[in-house]
């Protein structure tokens, strides 16, 4: 049991502010948790969540590993999936007829200019060590024209049935597909890091890269590895946001999700300095921060103040997972226990005191 | 026995004077060749001018976010904030109280309240800074669209006449076409960028607070074992960057006469790049301030530069990328190259704002 709480002790803040905001919908109305049936697929609150936090979620995966390895945030994380989905779209566009073969090649083509971003991102910091918001900042700039011109013209809009389904539901499952494919993704990642060193790489670098070399890990490769996850995520991220959206338009495609996912992995229990990291915390806050925004929107505020609660919120939940309150709170906690123990046994308290500290230990 | 100073010329230069030196360089190039290649436009002082006059906010932001940055934070509640006291003094003058003095007062009040709550949180409460100005900036624009959704234009006639009012400098101007003689004009803005430069510049050079920014942006633990008081510090930091941001944006609506949602969208990841443009490093410890202005004009220079040479609007972000690419590519090879102590350079001692003069000062016995 001990060793249980340990190793979820991270986890608290992100599953506690999802029970509070759980709480604030069940007051709101009863039937928050009800799905329903339409047209073979299931519809409802939780499945809303699920579908919309899908390229969040992914890309704040990729955000933790590089946040931990190189103790920065990439910002151009946006960008990156505009850019690869244009390709995607045009190669899709360009083949005259739509098969699943073209899907696949075309998603391997953007996951390859993936990778070419990432490790465009990932040379500039881990080779020339600049800061990986100074580096990406690059990309952020010019980003969005480069996906502009591969487009050509305004929007192209992917009308064919296989992205229709991938976008939304395939006839006969009873999950919208854009849940199968995240679901798929954390699969995949899990057994990265179930096969390989990595985590242990990643958090030995963010920690200490100096003492990371001097025992026998290469820094530069393993920060340069985490950019070109990071480019596969964005790949990913890019494909299911253009499938979902039936167009590619290339100047509001995942516009601001960098601060929605950075904020995800703090929500997470990650520090944004490097170091240890827990990407389920990752995805926890992901999904929280979509039940965030749809919980604001379901309590019907208006949507001009909608940011304004956004703030609110988030300053009150770093306030309270704040060290020094946490410092403080721990404290407080100790003298009222250790006052409920001598209020409760009176006799006992003239007791030696180590048989009280075996009593707080039990 | 009199003290005797020995100046060395050969000096080693800090960090924060290569990097001044390398922005000031490369945007005194970047000029020469807007020269070249465009002389009857660029060579105008007023297209100079207009540089300042146009943009002021943007390099009053810059400096702002400089002193944060140095002393080894993050701002990027700014363009927010800015555009929130926009729209705010902009309702206020259009409102029957209305008076230039009070707009002033309501934009200072605003920067100075943001610049508190962010850096009460961050500094004291220890939370990531990045996240506490996200939220700011998630508060500031909530704020503004709360406040009014509309373009508002500010017709009261006090006011009109501030945004109005120019410097007209006589002796320097161009001759037009027709032969017509043309004075340079310069606005209130420009003024305005110029005295909080020399007054937060010369803040950092010789205030003690200026050199607890340094030694804290370099080490916050090393600073806290001299005896400097960390927290304060960095609190001070935010609310003089809060105060930069109610100042740019007074001068926003000067510069524009218009309260509107779009206001200043964006500028922060602008002011940023300026700044890194300008030399500053966003680990802290390293930069200079009169960089702000240099890396802030560095980049539009560029962006006059694209618009002048009549390229498709696309390729001016591309090449802004290209450029800011190449610029902190040289500062990485510079740095790097330094370290192994096979460049250095001298600058004269009165440009050099983070201390270490190497004059050799006997002690009297």
């Amino acid at each position: 049991m001990h060793k249980l709480t340990k190793s979820f002790s991270h986890l608290v803040l992100p599953i506690s502010v999802m029970t509070l905001l759980i709480i604030i919908n069940l007051i709101k109305g009863a039937d928050y948790f009800r799905i329903t049936m339409v047209n073979g697929a299931f519809y409802g609150n939780i499945p809303n969540i699920l579908f919309g936090a899908s390229e969040l979620v992914i890309l704040s995966i990729g955000m933790t590993l590089v946040t931990a390895a190189s103790r920065g945030q990439d910002i151009s994380i946006g960008v990156s999936a505009t850019i690869t989905s244009a390709v995607f779209v045009q190669y899709v566009l360009q083949a005259g007829e739509v098969t699943l073969l073209t899907i696949v090649v075309g998603f391997l083509l953007s996951c390859v200019v993936g990778l070419f971003l990432g490790a465009f991102n990932g040379t500039l910091v881990s080779v020339f060590k600049v800061q990986p918001m100074v580096a990406s900042l690059i990309l952020f700039t010019g980003g969005r024209s480069i996906a502009f011109m591969i487009d050509g013209k305004l929007s192209p809009i992917l009308a064919n049935d296989i992205s229709n389904h991938i976008g939304t539901v395939i006839p006969g499952v009873p999950i919208q597909t854009p849940i199968i494919l995240t679901v798929v993704f954390i699969a995949l990642v899990a057994v990265l890091f179930k096969t390989t060193n990595l985590r242990l790489y990643v958090e030995t670098v963010g920690i200490n890269p100096n003492a990371a070399r001097l025992n026998g890990i290469n820094p530069k490769k393993i920060i340069f590895l985490t950019f070109l996850i990071m480019g596969i995520c964005t790949a990913v991220a890019g494909f299911i946001a253009v499938n979902k959206a039936g167009r590619h338009d290339s100047v509001n495609l995942l516009k601001l999700i960098m601060m929605d996912a950075i904020l995800a992995v703090a929500i997470g229990g990650n520090s944004l300095i490097g170091g240890k990291f827990s990407i389920t915390g990752s995805i926890i806050g992901a999904y929280t921060i979509e039940m965030l925004n749809r919980t604001l929107l379901r309590l019907e505020i208006e949507p001009a103040t909608i940011k304004v609660f956004k703030a609110v919120f988030i300053i009150i939940l770093m306030v309270v997972s704040s060290p020094v309150v946490r410092v403080f709170m721990k404290k407080a906690l100790d003298r009222v226990r250790t006052w409920r123990l001598s209020l409760s046994q009176p006799k006992e308290s003239a007791l030696s005191t180590t048989y009280i500290a075996e009593k707080e230990e039990e | 026995m009199a003290s005797v100073n020995v100046f060395k010329p050969k000096a080693r230069l800090s960090n924060s004077n290569i990097l001044f030196l390398i922005a000031a360089v490369i945007f005194v190039v970047m000029y020469l060749f807007a020269i070249i290649s465009f002389p009857n436009s660029f060579l105008q002082f007023q297209t100079f001018f207009d540089l300042f006059n146009l943009n002021a906010p943007l390099i009053i932001m810059t400096l702002g976010l400089c002193i944060v940055m140095i002393g080894g934070g993050i701002d990027i509640s700014i363009g927010a904030v800015c555009g929130l006291v926009t729209m705010a003094c902009a309702v206020f003058l259009e409102s029957k109280m209305g008076s230039v003095w009070g707009a002033v007062l309501v934009a200072l009040g605003i920067g100075i309240a943001f610049g508190i709550l962010q850096g009460y949180l961050i500094a004291y409460l220890e939370i990531q800074p990045f996240i506490i100005t996200l939220s700011g900036l998630f508060l500031a624009q909530g704020l503004l669209t709360t406040l009014h959704k509309d373009p508002i234009n500010v017709t009261m006639p006090a006011f009109v006449g501030l945004r109005d009012f120019d410097i007209v400098i006589a002796w320097l101007g161009t001759k037009n076409r027709l032969g017509v003689f043309i004075p340079s004009e310069i606005k209130l803005g420009t003024v305005i960028v110029v005295v909080l430069l020399v007054i937060l510049a010369s803040l950092m050079k010789w205030s003690r607070f200026g050199r607890n920014v340094y030694a804290v942006g370099g080490n916050s633990h090393s600073a806290m074992m001299l005896g400097i008081n960390v927290k304060r510090t960095i609190f001070i930091t935010y609310v003089v960057s809060g105060l930069t941001a109610g100042i740019a944006g007074f001068v926003y609506i000067m510069t524009t006469g218009a309260g509107n949602v779009g206001n200043a969208a964006g500028a922060e990841m602008k002011a940023i790049a300026s700044a890194i443009i300008g030399g500053t490093l966003l680990n802290g410890g390293v930069g200079n301030l009169l960089g702000a202005p240099i890396g802030t004009l560095t980049l539009l220079v560029i962006n006059e530069l694209i618009r002048a040479a009549g390229v498709q609007s696309n390729f001016q972000a591309m090449v802004s990328g290209l450029l800011l690419y190449f610029f902190i590519v040289l500062q990485s090879v510079i740095m790097s190259l330094r370290d192994r102590r096979r460049f250095s350079i001298a600058l004269p001692p009165w440009l050099r704002l983070s201390g270490k003069e190497q004059t050799g000062d006997q002690r009297e016995p």
